[in-house]
């Protein structure tokens, strides 16, 4: 009897934290993200790095964190310049919780290659 | 004024039943549900509780004259009835401040649960909670490492983490162990457990499971580019042995170990803490046995005195129990007692079994540990009930994969993501659970299939131990 399997070949994936395992996010639920961030009363914060370095504990700024920003426009903007600045850098957005000093969420947006 | 010595036997509640003291912020309270023998009055009873917990002996003797006893005594100082229960009541004691040694969670269940449980005047007596003063948790050194820094050190932020248990518990050889470890870390898991069972069997000594396990994990990170661990189980039977276990963990340059604290001990657990801290190694706590002792509603100790004498020994991370799996838990008890593990200050609230307002200072947070008979269809629940503080297990819901275990993991890494992703967005994630992991599954063959083969398992027993309400 020839031998059949329903059994598939699960590859390992290399990612890059939180919501790696999950399609890219589209705009909308980029914004979703930092609409939640702002609402915790959390802090957003832009960091970026070279791919291969993304195991590292310290990616760069970008600029500052934007203490205290409630504008989802302002986010998105410097998200998106940070890209373009470094298109070949992975671009994280995380929600500092300066009450805890930790990150309330963090995530990468933009994938360098 | 002096007092002369008066032998005999007094009734204890001449002594220790004190309805107008006021309890001092350094005073260590307890919470007693006590059931007495028949006929023996309620004051008798808890000031009983009182002596035998503190200073008493049945019969009066000449030597507490050369001391101020009144000043060392516990004290009853309310008794309450235990809503919809007529035999039991509360009892409410004021333990002062000296009579414990500072950082011993030994010496307090040793005044605290000591012979006073096997007293004959009582049939059953249980310690429903104690609030720890400030000044008593000043003098304990807590989690090694606290929530914050297990996430700094793991780079994990922003959503529960995701475990699981080796399995099969028992048999495996080190090598085929660190196979399966390697297989959930490669499919999208933080850490992978050794069973509680795992301590150093003929099967498989720890040494050689320790450097299976370490190349396991290596592997999956570098493969992976996330961070990865393994607790690593140094409870052993004496001392020297653990620290022997976590000295070898620490060689091998592993982030977490793992120990057993009540069946290894209080004593044993904050050593090992107090290494963990030294060594910057997290504490993973296993508590095998707490079920013996706290799961009878009337004679025992409930887990949330557990709870805060762990987080008093030390450890980063504890199991709690699921609220939804197979293991006994309700679901306002279980809120309860993370509370106690994770925030600074927990108010009293009956409504969640906390009897006492509680003020942890700055002491560092325990992750609470959902583990048991869990799988992928519970997801929603578990973060909803858990939060991101919380290590999320999932054994035979990883191994039990009709793919194997990587994809198991994997399954559960999207399914947890997508949750967390929902919530954050403001979908109420319970009531929409089923919708939010049917879309998930639409880009992962594993969840459709791990969602298909648990779709009809559920663990839908009435818990034995419920709030008194």
């Amino acid at each position: 009897m020839p031998f059949t399997s329903t059994v598939g070949d699960y590859q390992t994936v290399a990612t890059l934290e939180t919501f790696g395992f999950l399609p890219p996010l589209n705009q909308d639920e980029i914004y979703d993200q930092i609409a939640y961030i702002i609402a915790q009363g959390w802090s957003p914060l832009i960091e970026h790095v070279h791919p291969s370095r993304s195991m590292a504990t310290y990616w760069s700024y970008w600029k500052l964190p934007f203490f205290g920003e409630k504008d989802l426009g302002v986010i998105v903007n410097e998200l998106e310049a940070c890209h373009r600045a470094y298109p070949d850098h992975h671009v994280r957005l995380v929600g500092y919780d300066a009450y805890t000093q930790s990150q309330g969420s963090c995530f990468v947006v933009f994938e360098g290659r | 004024m002096s007092k002369k010595f008066d032998a005999g036997v007094k009734e204890y509640r001449d002594t220790y039943w004190t309805p107008d003291y006021i309890p001092l912020d350094s005073d260590l309270l307890a919470c007693f549900k006590c059931t007495g023998q028949e006929g023996v009055p309620r004051e008798e009873v808890a000031a009983a509780v009182a002596a035998e917990s503190s200073t008493g002996t049945w019969s009066a003797v000449w030597s507490e004259l050369l001391t101020d006893l009144d000043f060392y005594k516990g004290r009853c100082y309310r008794i309450e009835d235990v809503p919809g229960d007529k035999e039991a009541f509360y009892a409410f004691i004021a333990y002062p401040l000296d009579l414990f040694e500072e950082g011993s969670i030994t010496n307090v269940l040793t005044s605290l649960v000591g012979n006073v449980f096997g007293f004959k005047a009582l049939r059953h007596l249980r310690l429903e909670d104690i609030r720890f003063p400030l000044a008593f948790i000043k003098t304990c050194m807590g989690p090694p490492n606290g929530i914050v820094v297990e996430r700094d050190r793991m780079n994990k932020y922003g959503r529960p983490l995701l475990g699981c248990t080796i399995k099969p518990k028992l048999g495996l050889s080190g090598k085929n162990y660190g196979r399966v470890v390697y297989e959930c870390l490669r499919g999208g898991l933080d850490f992978t457990k050794d069973d509680e069972n795992i301590n150093s069997q003929p099967f498989q000594r720890w040494q050689n499971r320790f450097e299976f396990v370490a190349e396991a994990v290596r592997s999956a990170q570098e493969e992976t580019g996330e961070k990865k661990g393994h607790y690593l189980n140094c409870t052993a039977a004496t001392p020297e042995e653990m620290y022997e276990r976590a000295e070898f963990a620490k060689e091998l340059g592993q982030p977490i170990i793992m120990h057993d604290y009540i069946t290894g001990g209080f004593t044993a657990n904050t050593g090992l803490a107090k290494w963990c801290r030294k060594n910057g190694m997290l504490l993973h706590i296993h508590r095998a046995m707490h079920a013996v002792i706290d799961r009878h509603p009337k004679h025992g100790i409930h887990f949330r005195v557990l709870a805060k004498c762990l987080r008093l020994s030390g450890g980063d991370q504890l199991h709690t129990g699921t609220v939804v799996g197979k293991l006994e838990g309700d679901r306002q008890t279980t809120l309860g007692y993370i509370d106690q593990l994770r925030e600074s200050f927990v108010p009293e609230d009956r409504t969640r079994g906390n009897f006492f307002d509680q003020d942890w200072g700055s002491m560092g947070g325990v992750f609470a540990v959902a583990s048991g008979g869990i799988h992928v269809w519970h997801m929603p629940a578990l973060v909803a009930i858990f939060g991101d503080d919380s290590v999320l297990q999932f054994g035979g819901g990883t191994h039990g994969h009709p793919w194997g275990s990587a994809a198991g993991a994997a399954a559960n890494r999207v399914a947890l993501e997508a949750c967390v992703k929902a919530r954050n967005a403001g979908r109420e994630i319970e009531k929409e659970g089923r919708d939010i992991l049917t879309e998930a599954a639409k880009h992962s063959p594993e969840l459709a299939i791990a969602l298909e083969t648990w779709k009809e398992i559920k663990f839908e027993f009435d818990t034995v131990d419920k709030l008194d309400v």
